[in-house]
């Protein structure tokens, strides 16, 4: 076993995990932290993204014992300190960037990754920044609506919905 | 996944002493490792991370030659290659950017992937792999699919890539795996031109000879035109046959020379 600690959404949190528990089967299952999810963990949807020391990364394909004295961001993490919406969150409620929601926590960590480093990302940009987080459910469209409205930019041109 | 002892060590040193173990394997980012370990295709004792050692990190460039630290991540290498810029480029395209924010280009070389991109790169480019204990020449390197001149438990420090005069890497991407169904990789060198073909041969990846006298008397499409690699031994399954890879492989390289800057 090794003793992992690291900082969750701004906590301190430790735990004991065998040498292949994986980053999200520890959020999920030893810290109770759901809102990542699991779609397929062979690293192909991106339901599983969550930050680590600012990267997005896939937490089904990331050890735990390799997060430890990490920081670590998750969609748990991402609300407002008052408990509303975050600027990205509000936009996929806003332009219906979800459906059944599953994919949801893993586009909001690509998006916010994506921002930080492309504040105003074209249409095509965020387009090429998602390949590795698949929806089954808007067809992108949407998706692809929020995160430019969440840049701040005039999401009335963007394609079909 | 069966289970596994984990070890980090913060020096090579260390690292190489932990792989002394029975079983034990080296770690890179483990974005092909973990997955295979998931499949239970196979069965480490321990796996030594490579992550925390901060000797192996970084990219720097001098005297026309481009040095990337084994642990270094292809998001850094995108970002930080500017010396080589298709080198760069190359692994701006590899996997999708979380992928890119921990895989690594020791683990990429190291695992010798048959559709690999950074494979083409350095055979294309010229250059070495730098291990714990010696120099590889690329020309050595590879040994076919998922098989290189490594030893066992020996650990890619570093990596080498002579910067040609001009270079460009064409991918056509295998879509559901973002691995390269055929990848081409032309490099202009004063002496001469390298060409390094990925995702197509089952030997993994091959200079193209031919291609190579051709374009180094003349750096045009033109000069490939009548060009052709034979379907046998190109990879055949579901994602197109042999005789595609064939044929797509002049086509990218046209495109690569036409590009290449
Ligand atoms: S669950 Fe990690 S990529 Fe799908
Ligand atoms: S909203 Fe259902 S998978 Fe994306």
């Amino acid at each position: 076993m090794n003793k992992v600690s690291m900082t969750v959404n701004g906590k301190a949190v430790s735990g004991e995990v065998e040498g292949r528990t994986l980053l999200s089967s520890f959020l999920r299952d030893d810290i109770n932290l759901t809102g990542t999810h699991v779609g397929c963990d062979t690293s192909q949807c991106g339901a599983c993204v969550v930050h680590v020391d600012g990267e997005a990364v896939k937490s089904c394909t990331m050890l735990a014992a390799e997060a430890d004295g990490a920081e670590v961001k998750t969609i748990e993490g991402m609300a407002n300190a008052d408990g509303s919406l975050s600027v990205i969150q509000q936009a996929f409620q806003d332009h219906h960037g979800l459906q059944c929601g599953f994919c949801t926590p893993g586009m909001v960590m690509s998006a916010a990754a994506l921002l930080k480093e492309n504040p105003q990302p074209s249409e095509q940009e965020v387009r090429t920044y998602l390949e590795g987080n698949i929806c089954r459910c808007t067809g992108y469209h949407n998706i692809v609506k929020a995160i430019m409205a969440a840049s701040g930019q005039d999401v009335s041109v963007i394609a079909a919905e | 996944m069966y289970n596994f002892e984990f070890e980090k060590p913060g020096s090579v040193a260390d690292a190489v002493a932990a792989l002394g173990a029975e079983d034990a394997q080296a770690l890179g980012g483990g974005q092909t490792l973990i997955p295979t370990l998931k499949q239970r295709l196979n069965q480490p004792s321990k796996l030594v991370s490579l992550s925390g050692i901060a000797d192996m990190k970084g990219v720097s460039a001098s005297g026309g030659m481009i040095t990337i630290g084994g642990a270094t991540t292809h998001a850094t290498v995108a970002a930080e290659a500017s010396a080589y810029p298709a080198l760069a480029a190359t692994a701006a395209h590899i996997g999708d950017p979380a992928v890119r924010n921990r895989g690594t280009i020791g683990g990429s070389l190291a695992n010798n992937d048959p559709a690999a991109c950074y494979p083409a790169a350095l055979l294309g480019s010229g250059g070495s792999v730098k291990t714990d204990n010696r120099d590889i020449d690329a020309d050595e390197y590879f040994q076919g699919m998922f098989s290189t001149a490594l030893e066992e438990g020996e650990i890619i420090t570093g990596v080498t890539f002579n910067i040609p005069e001009k270079a460009n890497y064409q991918k056509f991407v295998q879509p559901a795996s973002r691995f390269a169904l055929v990848g081409v990789f032309v490099a202009k060198h004063a002496d001469g031109v390298r060409v390094a073909i990925t995702g197509a041969s089952e030997d993994g990846v091959f200079r193209w000879s031919e291609a190579e006298t051709a374009l180094s008397s003349n750096f045009s499409a033109a000069a490939l035109d009548g060009i052709s690699v034979s379907a046998d031994g190109m990879i055949t399954d579901l994602h197109g046959t042999g005789a595609y890879r064939a044929h797509l492989l002049g086509i990218l390289t046209k495109r690569a020379v036409a590009a290449a800057a």
